[in-house]
């Protein structure tokens, strides 16, 4: 069979598929076909899919802005972008920076970092299945032996500073279907999400435990993410620090 | 092990700890295997538990098997890994398209049965066959445009590909009565016409008319229970070719368990009666 795609039936394909996308689109090889009110059925289940989807990977963004402004939102996500890979837990990777310059969305600036964190929460719920490293195993460790250790970040954890505002409070609130607080310090913050066992898990990180991430994600010694951790904030405890880190189940096991 | 399926159910995430526990007879669960294309985590671990308790299904709606282009590589190498770590004890696919040129649609879509789809199609049957060293069921699709320009049947453009490819069809008695209803054709004249002998499984499921158009447009929509004329048409079918693993497909405005099993339970005793002939 050719691979190549241009018989009668590729250009059927070509042109069904734009006009599902484009709502004015009638190209000639389905303009029977789009003519007729039940083509409407087509378009109808293709976009809803799509949005139903986004919904479901961005439940904090979704309950932030309502049904209604979600759907409006996710629709012109849509039009851009359908899903690349039917596996539609993934869709949506671009919706965060889509949110960023979605003009609608310029008076909730809080918006793209609350989906940067629904994104990690579905990356961390469906990451490969991997053993925490035990904080048991560090108890006894001389400081030199410890500085000289490489520690990789666990498949599912992921961590983010947001600079800009309270992103962390806001999203875990709504993630958790907590109430609606506008009592919210305006500061900056970081997230940390693992997932040692079945459930994905939370907790707020500051600047210098996710520079302390960063530098062991690449590869670094614990020594030198401990200087990275410094350099991103002076008054950093370490060994605190690596404690929470530790007890969150942050780290993969290494295989002996 | 061998297992006789009788009635199943399709599986939603609600519904995982009432499944897990639910030992009927014979029950066994179909999945979309998109839902558990992922490195890891709770997600497979649910459905490999359920797999320890039941026979499973993957009935699999994104290899796009009647686009113009060969199933997507990464895609089908996963979906062979999830077979291979699931070994279901049936496999299958649409008679549709839904990926094309690197964008899924989630829906299947129809096309214009041409000699040209007829081949491309068979190819498709065979590439994901041959890749996961089984043979799969292709399902008819529901219709809801009229396409001017069908140069096979559908009844002989499935048969064919079943002969062509060595795969077995999955029978939708929902979708005939929804496309017969549709585009103005005989339900009974088409299940009457279906080779019984290459149906390796039946779908049973609900419809609801369209919200815009009503009665004139029935939408296949697995939002409702299965519809008596649905039930009827069904007795018609095992009556004719024996008794085959039934599936109770529900995929939207969930009922809680035990309402689906009552569903469920309605399919497994028509299987179990007299009236369904030995296959």
């Amino acid at each position: 069979m050719p691979a190549a795609m241009s018989g009668a039936l590729a250009r059927f394909q070509d042109a069904f598929a734009r006009a599902l996308r484009v709502p004015d689109a009638s190209p000639p090889e389905v303009a029977a076909l789009v003519a007729q009110p039940a083509f409407a059925v087509y378009r109808n289940t293709v976009m809803k899919g799509c949005i139903d989807a986004l919904r479901a990977n961005y439940p904090a963004v979704a309950r932030l802005v309502g049904e209604e402004w979600f759907n409006a939102a996710a629709a012109n996500h849509v039009r851009e972008a359908l899903p690349a890979d039917p596996t539609l837990l993934r869709y949506g990777s671009e919706f965060a920076s889509f949110l960023a310059r979605f003009a609608p969305a310029a008076g909730l600036p809080y918006l793209p970092g609350v989906a940067k964190l629904d994104r990690y929460w579905t990356e961390a719920h469906s990451a490969a299945t991997a053993d925490a490293t035990d904080p048991a195993d560090f108890a006894g460790l001389a400081p030199d032996t410890l500085a000289q250790a490489v520690l990789r970040p666990h498949p599912a954890a992921r961590w983010a500073w947001f600079a800009d505002g309270p992103i962390y409070t806001i999203w875990s609130r709504n993630r958790a279907g907590g109430p609606f607080d506008s009592d919210i310090d305006w500061r900056p913050e970081g997230a940390l999400l693992v997932r040692p066992h079945d459930t994905v898990e939370w907790i707020a990180l500051d600047a210098a435990g996710c520079a302390f991430l960063d530098a062991c994600a690449a590869g670094n010694t614990l020594g030198e993410a401990a200087q990275a951790a410094l350099t991103a904030q002076g008054t950093t405890e370490l060994a605190n620090l690596f404690s929470i880190l530790l007890k969150a189940g942050t780290f993969q096991k290494a295989e002996y | 092990m061998t297992t006789v399926l009788t009635a199943g159910l399709s599986l939603k995430p609600q519904h995982y700890d009432a499944a897990l526990a639910c030992l009927a007879d014979g029950l066994w669960f179909e999945v979309h295997p998109e839902n558990y294309l992922v490195d890891g985590g709770p997600r497979l671990a649910w459905l490999e538990a359920i797999r320890a308790q039941h026979a499973v299904s993957l009935h699999g709606v994104a290899l796009s098997l009647a686009a113009d282009a060969e199933p997507e590589p990464a895609h089908l190498a996963r979906l062979t890994q999830l077979a291979r770590r699931i070994e279901p004890a049936l496999v299958s696919e649409h008679l549709a398209w839904s990926a094309w040129r690197g964008a899924y649609h989630p829906d299947l879509l129809p096309f214009p049965r041409s000699s040209e789809a007829l081949a491309r199609v068979a190819d498709n049957v065979s590439r994901t066959q041959d890749a996961l060293r089984r043979r799969i069921a292709i399902e008819n699709p529901s219709h809801y445009l009229q396409i001017d320009g069908h140069a096979w049947d559908e009844i002989e453009f499935l048969d064919e590909i079943a002969r062509r490819t060595g795969c077995g069809l999955l029978l939708d008695v929902n979708n005939v009565y929804v496309g017969a209803r549709n585009l103005g054709y005989s339900a009974e004249a088409y299940l009457d016409a279906f080779p019984g002998e290459r149906v390796m499984e039946i779908h049973l499921a609900g419809h609801t008319p369209d919200p815009n158009l009503g009665a004139a447009l029935l939408v296949d929509s697995h939002d409702a229970p299965v519809a008596p004329e649905v039930w009827s048409l069904y007795e018609r079918v095992i009556r004719r070719i024996g008794p085959r693993p039934t599936l109770v497909e529900r995929d939207d405005k969930l009922p809680d368990f035990a309402t689906l099993l009552a569903e469920r339970e309605r399919a497994d005793a028509l299987l179990r009666a007299p009236l369904a002939k030995a296959a």
